[in-house]
């Protein structure tokens, strides 16, 4: 299992956001994560990159509990992630955002920084190639040394994913990647998540647009007040009378 | 005033890689240059140091000072790290006015010429040389730190911490590296200002002296090695051009402060930086 959570519990004053929440995320899938708004849908994504910590139960990844672990360890552990207000480094360029993104597999002692050593000028190299190659990949290389304040809406949310991706996350959590897109950029979302499955990429989605999740998701977990109301494949979910009415109220 | 410009050029350079690149706020800078210069005037003139050894030592206890007190106040954030940082700045302001023993309070003291292997360094064109060998160093450590994946770990932490720590970027440990190399190129140039001017006093480590080095990053351009440098070579000479204002000399600071927010809060260098790249696109 890639990622395990068992009983998380948070609450923020006297409101539960999330309740004895336990979820299981296998390797190399689309799972998503739906629900209406204040489901606790964010705050479990929060949970389980380490932004916030639950009060009660915990995280696994890849079998190591990640209890009491700062946002950068739950990075280096395997979990990347987007975010639904987008969280660009505005002070750089689109490849130096990306280029940020390989932190996590950069060698760079504080020594060889200073003196620039002929070692890390070669590593800078690779590391701008495969910079570059991630952003074509999402289809922003024409955009590549424009200051990422120059960006359109769509573009930056596909800037966050190439970000993320030059982590090499075992696991990719998209908060929301389609909010605010029109349909054309909602459908290259669309197409670059199918791309990025298929590429072996394990994904937890949230997100509002049904027609986005019910076609690429293998898996659905749907949360009501903090927890979950129902799980299973898109069909299932689709039909199961406890969703219906959770989203379209008692009676409908 | 070379050698001023210099020193104050070196303090700069290390203050805008917290405040400029990592986007850190420090009001309490002069402290850091405040210790750097008593340290070494104290150990050299009460102690009989060999004043090179209390230069290295005055400025390793600073850097170290730097990261005791970093640990705990860089967990703060905007207004209230300014906060933390302006008090300990205070701090040591007062600590040296008081303690009139050991630093002559007020009145300030005296530091022998700075020596090497037992010649004192005491001509213009000698510590000239120095100095612009030293800045040098420094701009060109600074350069290389700001284009390495650690200098872009800086920079992102800036831009988004949040975001900087979902890459697996430490936010804590960078914002204290930087903040210990700031302070250590302070304390550096603290003490080689002690040292050269044979004279210091309790200005050198006040706040009014932390607001003069932030106005020089910010008026030079903030994430601007070059901008650091320009800030520091305009704000330490003007006031000698401007000494019949001598009396409104922090108005004086306090307008350009308000002037480069208010026209080019870039800064002067980015500001020129765009201006010339922007003429360029389109030749006259």
């Amino acid at each position: 299992m890639l990622l395990r959570a068992e009983n998380l519990c948070k609450r923020f004053g006297g409101v539960s956001a999330l309740e004895a929440l336990d979820l299981e995320i296998e390797a190399g899938a689309v799972h998503s994560i739906i629900g209406p708004n204040g489901a606790g849908k964010t705050t479990l994504l929060n949970v389980l990159c380490g932004i916030y910590r639950p009060e009660e139960g915990r995280v696994r990844v890849q079998e190591k509990s990640m209890v009491g672990r700062a946002p950068h360890e739950f990075a280096a552990a395997g979990i990347g992630r987007t975010f639904q207000n987008l969280q660009i480094f505005f002070n750089m360029s689109a490849l130096e955002n990306v280029m940020a993104g390989r932190w996590l597999h950069e060698r760079c002692s504080l020594a060889a920084a200073l003196a620039r050593l002929p070692s890390l000028a070669r590593a800078e190299r690779a590391c701008r190639i495969e910079a570059e190659a991630l952003l074509a990949f999402v289809g922003l290389e024409a955009w590549r040394d424009a200051p990422s304040d120059t960006l359109p809406y769509g573009a930056l949310k596909r800037l966050e994913i190439a970000r993320a991706l030059a982590a090499k996350p075992a696991l990719l959590l998209l908060d929301e990647p389609a909010a605010g897109l029109n349909p054309t950029e909602t459908l290259e979302i669309d197409r670059l998540i199918q791309r990025l499955a298929a590429s072996g990429v394990t994904i937890v989605l949230v997100e509002h647009n049904m027609k986005l999740v019910m076609g690429v998701s293998q898996h659905v977990v749907v949360l009501d007040y903090g927890r979950k109301l129902a799980e299973g494949s898109p069909d299932a979910v689709r039909r199961d009378p406890k969703v219906i009415e959770a989203y379209l109220g008692a009676g409908a | 005033m070379a050698i001023l410009v210099g020193l104050n050029a070196i303090v700069c350079v290390g203050l805008n890689l917290l405040v400029g690149f990592a986007g850190q706020v420090s009001l309490g800078h002069a402290g850091f240059f405040g210790l750097g210069a008593y340290g070494s005037a104290i150990l050299a003139a009460r102690y009989g140091w060999p004043p090179l050894a209390a230069l290295a030592a005055a400025t390793a206890a600073t850097g170290v000072l730097a990261w005791l007190i970093g640990r705990p106040i860089l967990r703060l954030k905007g207004h209230y790290l300014a906060m933390a940082t302006l008090g300990f700045g205070i701090i040591v302001s007062i600590v040296v006015s008081n303690e009139d023993r050991i630093t002559g309070g007020p009145d300030g003291m005296s530091v022998p010429p700075l020596s090497i292997l037992g010649y004192a360094i005491v001509g213009e064109r000698t510590w000239y040389w120095i100095v612009a060998t030293l800045l040098l160093a420094t701009v060109w450590v600074a350069l290389n730190l700001i284009d390495s994946p650690r200098g872009r770990a800086l920079r992102a932490l800036h831009g988004s911490e949040v975001a900087a720590e979902a890459i697996g970027i430490d936010a804590a440990r960078h914002k204290l590296s930087a903040f210990v190399i700031s302070a250590l190129a302070a304390a550096a140039a603290g003490a080689l200002t002690a040292h050269y001017a044979g004279f210091i006093t309790p200005s050198k480590a006040s706040f009014l002296h932390s607001i003069e080095l932030i106005t020089m990053v910010v008026f030079g351009g903030m994430a601007s090695t070059l901008g650091a440098v320009v800030g520091a070579a305009v704000l330490t000479t003007l006031p000698q051009f401007l000494t019949v204002f001598k009396e409104y000399e922090m108005v004086l600071l306090g307008a350009v402060m308000m002037l480069t927010m208010i026209f080019m809060p870039r800064g002067l260098v980015p500001t020129l930086e765009r201006a010339l790249a922007a003429a360029r696109r389109k030749p006259l």
